[in-house]
């Protein structure tokens, strides 16, 4: 919750993804209601639902920028964020927040410069908030893709980070 | 026969068609329920609960605005509990409302104020966290402040369902829900058309115009200045209200003697130049039936319609006229032709029109209207910005003697002082047209087909042997069907007139605010179109071409409508707007 957030990663979506979004909007422009159908295809197909992908769905359903927007901000299930080639989710279930997760997930956030529910603007880091992940024996706990990271404080974070961060 | 039925409200015996709200049920047995969120026409979505009635074996209270009657409904309107939860839920939407009534331009016209005042709410009751939003000042036309929105959603739907621009809507949800543009841009990064019916339809100050009546005051107190001021046609029928005139009066003699009182220079008439549009848009027209001109050809004179065919329709920009509106002529003329009558550089002058619009806050501000150099216009006050100015000044406005026009650009037709109202310029130009082509004059003048609420009009006129068909709309939604149509290669029409608020320029987006209450049980719309055409029938004057001035300023200025002079002092060019 909070402000919306927007992104600041540089639109990289291909031809073919272009495609395939107005093959499905020929459809779900024919039904009854066809902008949540047309959403979910969009962001099946992006992972997140930017302006550029938004103007194709306006263009197509002949529905105006701000009805979509407002669509897409009410519900939790759509995102104005794509996901980074890493991607951070940190545990805020009761356990792990009592145990500090609060704080490991704010110095995240200052090392890598991002919000929770951003991405970097180089496309790498994407940062999340998640419930509880059923680990609480770990917590605090943070997941970077598959890899877990358990009993974590906020002063391991940095060191934690460094290879993703000097890495590719 | 309509299947009725009976129901009991307050006690009272009611017989209303099946359908019927109980809000309107209500109403029609002279029971008054309070409502908010509520507008006829556009916005029924049951949201704000302040319309909250009991109906006896209902689980919960109802929203009369939503709710429909049924046979043998025993409904109150005022028990005990409704009450309290009406109270309540006013007091919880004080609770994140900026109450800064002392300084807010609506205080006093309220909808929410009233409400508070009315239900007896107690102040401080509910606190917690409040929303902060920045102010969107990026218009020159309009200021949104979402820390007084109460998120009623009355703007959204008159975007939506009057104009069909739909630019504004409800983002986020929850406690963060608040009104805004798509990605969170400013309404200068939108295709908002600057139209102002969203102001018209705010209950509380979270919308307004952007005010400029410090820098009309700052102008008349500038002794190296010439202050002119021009008012255009609806204004006079508009200005009264905000003075306790009943809705209807046309004051034009006191709303000329207070802007006297207020030191301007001299007060001339924007209808003269509607007049100059007819000669100029008449002409225009004439001249594309004969050489097989982009036809159907669309009036201009709308800017929020203007702003509204660029980002929307640019393909149909060749379909438009190219005259300037009369607000952008009034000054064109001014700086020029008058400037030079009277020996004055045009730098030195300062030109403030009185509009019924936001838009033309927005038009004044496009670079191309500079026909001597300098902006055709300086400063743009709506009909409720002199309200307030005249207030400010002291001027006891009811107790003025009417006042004249000056002279010469004070002389007007009631060809021109229908360009208020839908269907009034279509008319103006027909009476010209008509005399012109078939070289005649006639007694009788009226084109009633054109007249009325109607949202799209059509009319088949003979003239001169030609069957001249024409198209009326007020309202972009509707003015969106017939440009669809021309899109298509469908459209019948050879002249199209579009006026972007609904009913025309008497209903324009500056003119005073009526609430919900009034729009809702009024017909406010015709009672300021009906003293426009009352205050026309009694009319010496009533044809443009007739106006001595318009007859003197092309013999001895401008030469011959659409000439040289006249393009470049009185026309202009459009450009293509993105959408998105």
């Amino acid at each position: 919750m909070g402000k919306i957030k927007l992104t600041k990663v540089a639109f990289s979506g291909t031809a073919e993804q272009e495609a395939e979004l107005r093959a499905k909007l020929a459809e779900t422009k024919k039904m009854q209601g066809g902008l949540m159908p047309s959403l979910q295809a969009a962001q099946e197909i992006y992972g997140y639902l930017p302006i550029e992908v938004q103007k194709i769905i306006a263009e197509e359903l002949n529905v105006s920028m701000e009805e979509i927007f407002g669509v897409a901000t009410f519900y939790s299930q759509f995102t104005l964020n794509p996901q980074g080639r890493y991607q951070i989710s940190v545990c805020i279930g009761t356990a792990c927040y009592v145990k500090g997760a609060g704080e490991v997930l704010d110095k995240i956030a200052e090392v890598l410069k991002v919000e929770p529910g951003e991405c970097t603007a180089d496309g790498k880091f994407s940062l999340n908030a998640t419930r509880c992940i059923g680990c609480c024996g770990l917590a605090p706990v943070f997941t970077i893709n598959e890899q877990v990271f358990g009993k974590v404080t906020k002063d391991e974070v940095p060191g934690i980070l460094r290879p993703y961060i000097d890495g590719e | 026969m309509e299947n009725m039925v009976n129901l009991k409200i307050n006690g009272k015996d009611v017989s209303v068609p099946a359908g019927t709200t109980i809000l309107d049920a209500a109403r029609k047995a002279g029971i008054r329920i309070p409502t908010l969120c509520y507008l006829r026409d556009i916005n029924a979505i049951g949201a704000c609960r302040v319309c909250v009635v009991e109906v006896k074996g209902a689980r919960s209270l109802v929203a009369s605005c939503v709710y429909p009657v049924a046979e043998g409904m025993e409904v109150t309107t005022n028990s005990k509990r409704v009450l309290s939860s009406r109270k309540t839920t006013v007091e919880l939407l004080l609770s994140d409302h900026n109450q800064d009534c002392l300084h807010c331009v609506r205080s006093g016209n309220c909808e929410l104020q009233t409400l508070s005042t009315e239900m007896g709410c107690e102040s401080g009751k509910f606190s917690g966290e409040t929303n902060k939003f920045d102010i969107d000042f990026s218009t020159p036309y309009l200021v949104r402040d979402n820390n007084k929105c109460i998120l009623c959603r009355r703007c959204v739907a008159a975007c939506k369902y009057y104009q069909g621009v739909s630019v504004i809507g409800a983002n986020s949800r929850g406690f963060d829900t608040h009104i805004g543009c798509s990605f969170e841009k400013n309404l200068s990064e939108v295709d908002c058309v600057a139209c102002g019916q969203c102001i018209n339809v705010c209950p509380t100050g979270a919308l307004r115009e952007r005010e400029e009546i410090d820098d009309v005051i700052a102008a008349l107190n500038d002794p190296s200045k010439y202050v002119i001021f021009g008012t255009a046609p609806a204004t006079r029928v508009g200005i009264g209200e905000e003075f306790g005139y009943p809705v209807g009066s046309n004051c034009q003699g006191k709303m000329v003697a207070a802007i006297k009182a207020l030191g301007a220079d001299e007060v001339f008439d924007v209808d003269f130049t509607a007049d100059l549009t007819i000669m100029e848009e008449g002409t225009e027209f004439l001249n594309r039936v004969k050489e097989g001109g982009v036809l159907p050809m669309m009036t201009s004179c709308s800017p929020a319609w203007i702003k509204f065919v660029e980002h929307n329709y640019p393909e149909l920009i060749p379909n438009l006229s190219t005259c300037k509106s009369p607000q952008q002529m009034f000054g064109a003329i001014v700086k020029t032709y008058y400037a030079e009558k009277i020996g004055k550089d045009p730098k030195d002058i300062v030109v403030v029109s009185v509009m019924p619009c936001t838009a033309k806050k927005f038009e004044k501000n496009r670079p191309e209207m500079a026909a001597a150099g300098v902006p055709d216009i300086d400063y743009v006050l709506t009909t409720r910005e002199l309200a307030r100015l005249i207030k400010k000044n002291g001027i006891m406005f009811n107790e003025l003697e009417d006042a004249e026009y000056d002279l010469p650009l004070g002389i007007a037709s009631g060809a021109g002082l229908i360009f208020g109202v839908t269907g009034g310029v279509m008319e103006a130009a027909l009476r010209t047209v008509r005399e012109i082509l078939e070289n005649k004059s006639y007694g009788k003048i009226d084109f009633t087909d054109v007249r009325g609420a109607k949202g799209i009009k059509e009319a088949t006129y003979n003239i001169a042997g030609i069957d001249v068909k024409v198209a009326v709309a007020s309202g972009l939604a509707n003015a969106r069907i017939l440009c669809d149509q021309i899109k298509e290669g469908k459209s019948p029409y050879h002249f199209i007139e579009i006026m972007s608020c609904p009913g025309g320029c008497v209903n324009g987006g500056g003119q005073p605010i009526k609430t919900a209450d009034v729009r809702n049980n009024t017909d406010y719309r015709a009672l300021r179109t009906n003293a426009i055409y009352d205050t026309d029938e009694k009319m010496k004057l009533r044809k443009s071409h007739d106006n001595p001035i318009i007859k003197e300023l092309y013999e001895t200025y401008l030469g011959e409508p659409n000439g040289h002079k006249s393009h470049a002092i009185l026309h202009t060019k459009y450009i293509a707007r993105s959408k998105y």
